[in-house]
């Protein structure tokens, strides 16, 4: 039985108050109801402050560059289909510098599940715009606002057919754990992006902000199958914030079409030299 | 006439099925017994232009590409324009009757008549298979193959009544190209070029990752991988661009699949990120590198060799790194099998570079041998247990590699700089640590170094030092000036990284003058050579104009 306690508490670099630590509660709540123990785990990031989860969780866990979070646990996904994989890593690092990777993951598949700390700023780098920042925010680096239209995750996902699309948020933990816990058990590329207060540099959307605004789906309200009420909630971003699954279908996994990888872990299955051999007699 | 050695070129526009015809009659020869070396010059375009397909024939071992031609095979008229001029005494060519070939012997082939509605290349095909004595028999199944057909089909019966016919027109010809002396034996040979040679070479070492995104000359790698990648079990995936080919392939390897990646520069340039990723996080990777002549984008279908220091440079940082620089086709296969070993052993990047002037370079090998060989098993080494640090500081610096979710072991990598555990750090003590046992692999990796190959003369007046391609053309260039009575020796490292100079310094020493010649304008290696091991090198040739070194060039810019 994995326990609360076998995730213990780990010393961050994250300022009080922050939202990640909603996020990593939420993570460690819905890994113990899925009976998911460290060793079971991969945690992959990128770079930036919600990026350094995989150092406050025990894991095992690939840390690597600002936006390639994706094409990692892409890697590490294809090579070991027993490792549960999940991405955690920033609105910037996932939609920004790691766009291209966003768009070719989203279309490959890849049975992962991707959380995005979605806090409409750069944190690490003290507080620039990110792709998800509203137009008009004012920063040291946007002076005159924010020009650029907002990048809407939700809809991009929904409209590429993602198996499973859903909207969280940092302060409502029983909620998000069960979004991820959802997400979890999804075979196929799954992405919560989950809203996250910076308390230090995005002053414009504060918890009081997101908490006006978030409402979580009642159950019936929505049906998750029906991709065109799908798209549409996914543009409802504004006075009203709709929280929980936004789309769901059943894609097959990119795994899937891998015959090899029914067998395990890539690392465990050496090397046919009698099938070589065969493939060196054909150049003959 | 008989001639050692035969020069076919078959020119035409893209589209022709130049490349067909060639790569049927450089099998026909194989299985005849020759030794061919094939030389491709194409334009980057993909109907139209002008390409050639060069195949050298010889009962004899070749080992180098040359100049001049004794048979051309001309499908259109700016083929004769073009190679006119570089035809030997006693040359043919083959053409349709409606060119003009002036001056040259020529066979003015009715292609209309006897093609009667088939496929043209097919009966360029069988004349020139005729005149070169194949037996019609062995063209027609090796035709059959290529085409990937079954022998009842239409279109094989089709093509088998062409070649009849163009074999049949040619025997009422008087027409002699000069044939080659027949083979002593005809052990059985493949035909490889240097691309398929890493594949396979990869495949052999256990193989079961590869990422990458198209680039002109590296992309028949990734190919011939994933040609054979369901019978293997290796998993494969075209990247959205090269900065997450390397990437997938470093998560890949962390999660214990051997990976590979293939690229050529301007693609390099992009995975240089992922590399410097590699070197921080311990994680092996083979980075395979065709390289073209740049800068940018550059001449994409011709070659080059000028990216030696940026792979040896690439990446922010300081970290080890090993580059293999095959010399011919069979160096490929052990440097494709090697550098994943190397990869796995010392943990980190691994690259295999080659150019466009070997990857294309389809050449008869005898088979390769698999006893002995050993697939790449990650994840073994070291320590296992519940204290297990991933970046365990050790006397050589390599530490215990475990993989995630194989056992109790949680197993922890960090682009950041990080303690013993994986985790990320700012205690600077421990990054001076840190960075010397990275860095403490090189001395590991040196020991490793395949020494250079150096041939004639102990003490040459004259010492030709080449890398990874180069290495035909200069031997042969070097043969032709000893058979003149000059004391000329070769060096050919088929390793350009680490370098250890007791392998080569002395004997280097002793050479009247050095002379290092390599495909690119600046002599890259001859300053690496001098920065290394303090070797000046009396003179550099370079060759930067995207066509491959040939004896004659080297002789030509020796005599200046
Ligand atoms: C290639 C590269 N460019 C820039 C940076 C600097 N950088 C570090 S984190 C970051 C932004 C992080 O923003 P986000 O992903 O939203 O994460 P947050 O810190 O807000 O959690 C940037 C630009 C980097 N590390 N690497
Ligand atoms: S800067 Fe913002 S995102 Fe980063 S830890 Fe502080 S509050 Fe959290």
């Amino acid at each position: 039985m994995v326990k609360i306690e076998d995730y213990g508490e780990i010393e961050t670099a994250w300022c009080p108050g922050c939202g990640n630590f909603g996020i990593r509660n939420a993570l460690i709540r819905a890994l113990v109801d899925k009976g998911l123990a460290p060793q079971d785990i991969l945690l992959v990031s990128g770079i930036g402050q919600a990026a350094k989860t995989p150092h406050y969780i025990p894991c095992n866990a690939f840390n690597g560059l600002h936006g390639r979070g994706l094409p990692a646990a892409t890697g590490a996904a294809l090579a070991h289909p027993g490792l549960k994989v999940i991405l955690t890593s920033g609105d910037g690092c996932n939609y920004g510098e790691g766009g291209n990777h966003f768009l070719g993951g989203l279309r490959r598949n890849v049975d992962l599940t991707m959380l995005v700390h979605d806090n409409q700023i750069y944190g690490l780098t003290k507080g620039q715009a990110s792709p998800t920042s509203l137009e008009g925010m004012h920063t040291k680096a946007q002076p005159h606002g924010v020009h650029l239209v907002p990048f809407n995750p939700v809809a991009v996902a929904v409209s590429l057919h993602v198996g499973f699309v859903a909207r969280g948020f940092a302060g409502e933990l029983e909620h998000l754990a069960g979004l991820i816990a959802q997400a979890l058990e999804h075979k196929g590329l799954a992405l919560v992006d989950i809203l996250q207060p910076c308390v230090s540099f995005n002053k414009l959307n504060t918890y009081e902000w997101y908490k006006q605004r978030v409402r979580k789906l009642e159950k019936g309200e929505h049906d998750p199958t029906d991709w065109e009420a799908a798209i549409k909630l996914s543009y409802e971003f504004g006075d009203s914030i709709p929280l929980g699954v936004i789309y769901e279908n059943q894609r097959a996994s990119f795994q899937e079409f891998f015959p090899v990888l029914k067998d395990g872990p890539l690392a465990g299955q050496g090397t046919d030299y009698g099938k070589l051999k065969g493939i060196l007699e054909s150049y003959a | 006439m008989s001639r050692d050695s035969l020069n076919i070129m078959i020119g035409g526009e893209a589209g022709q099925g130049l490349v067909t015809i060639g790569q049927v009659l450089s099998k026909c020869l194989i299985k005849s017994g020759y030794h061919i070396l094939v030389t491709q010059d194409y334009m980057s375009r993909v109907r139209g232009g002008h390409n050639t397909f060069t195949i050298r024939a010889a009962a004899r071992e070749l080992d180098s590409p040359t100049e001049g031609v004794d048979l051309l095979v001309a499908l259109n008229q700016e083929t004769l324009d073009l190679h006119g001029k570089e035809l030997n005494s006693g040359a043919v060519v083959v053409a349709g009757q409606d060119l003009t070939c002036a001056g040259a012997r020529c066979l003015g082939v009715p292609y209309k008549e006897l093609a009667e509605g088939r496929h043209v290349n097919t009966i360029a095909l069988g004349v020139t298979a005729g005149l070169l004595g194949l037996d019609q028999e062995l063209v027609a199944d090796t035709l059959t193959t290529a085409l990937g057909k079954k022998k009842d089909d239409k279109v094989v019966a089709a093509n088998r009544e062409g070649l009849a016919a163009s074999f049949d027109w040619l025997a009422k010809q008087e027409a002699d190209c000069g044939v080659l002396p027949k083979p002593q034996e005809a052990p059985p040979r493949m035909m490889l070029g240097g691309n398929q040679a890493i594949a396979l070479g990869a495949l052999a070492a256990g193989l079961k990752f590869l990422a990458f995104y198209p680039m002109t000359p590296s992309t028949s790698i990734a190919l011939t991988i994933i040609a054979h990648a369901d019978e293997l079990g290796v998993v494969y995936e075209q990247a959205e661009d090269e900065i997450a080919a390397i990437n997938m392939a470093l998560g890949a390897s962390y999660a214990g699949a051997p990976a590979l990646v293939c690229t050529s520069g301007g693609g390099y340039a992009l995975m240089t990120e992922g590399l410097s990723l590699a070197g921080m996080t311990e994680t092996p990777i083979v980075i395979a590198i065709a390289m073209r002549p740049g800068p940018a984008t550059g001449l994409p279908t011709r070659t080059e060799q000028g990216d030696l220091l940026f792979a040896l440079h690439g990446g922010h940082g300081e970290f080890p790194r090993a580059i293999l620089a095959p010399g011919d086709v069979k160096q490929c296969f052990e440097a494709g099998y090697r550098a994943l070993h190397l990869a796995e052993k010392y943990q980190g990047p691994v690259f295999i570079l080659t150019d466009q002037f070997l990857a294309d370079s389809l050449r008869a090998l005898e088979p390769f041998g698999l006893e002995g060989r050993e697939a790449v098993r990650p994840g073994g080494q070291g320590k296992e247990g519940a204290d297990y640090r991933r970046y365990e500081i050790t006397p050589d610096g390599i530490s215990p590699r475990r993989l995630p979710g194989m056992g109790p072991e949680l197993v922890v990598a960090d682009s950041d700089e990080h303690t013993q555990q994986g985790h990320i750090t700012e205690d600077l003590e421990l990054r001076v640590r840190m960075q010397h046992k990275r860095m403490l692999k090189e001395k590991g990796l040196k020991a490793e170094t395949i020494p250079p190959s150096f041939a004639g003369p102990e003490e040459p007046e004259t010492l030709l030092v080449s890398w990874g391609s180069s290495q035909g053309p200069v031997a042969a260039a070097a043969r032709r000036l000893r058979d003149e009575g000059q004391s000329v020796g070769t060096c050919h490292f088929s390793q350009v990284w680490p370098l250890d100079p007791e392998q080569f310094a002395p004997r280097m020493a002793r050479a009247g003058s050095v002379v290092v010649i390599e495909g690119n304008a600046t002599g890259q290696f001859a300053g690496l050579l001098k920065k290394e091991a303090g070797i000046i090198a009396q003179r550099f040739i370079g060759r930067f104009d995207g066509l491959n070194l040939t004896p004659e060039y080297i002789l030509r810019q020796l005599a200046n």
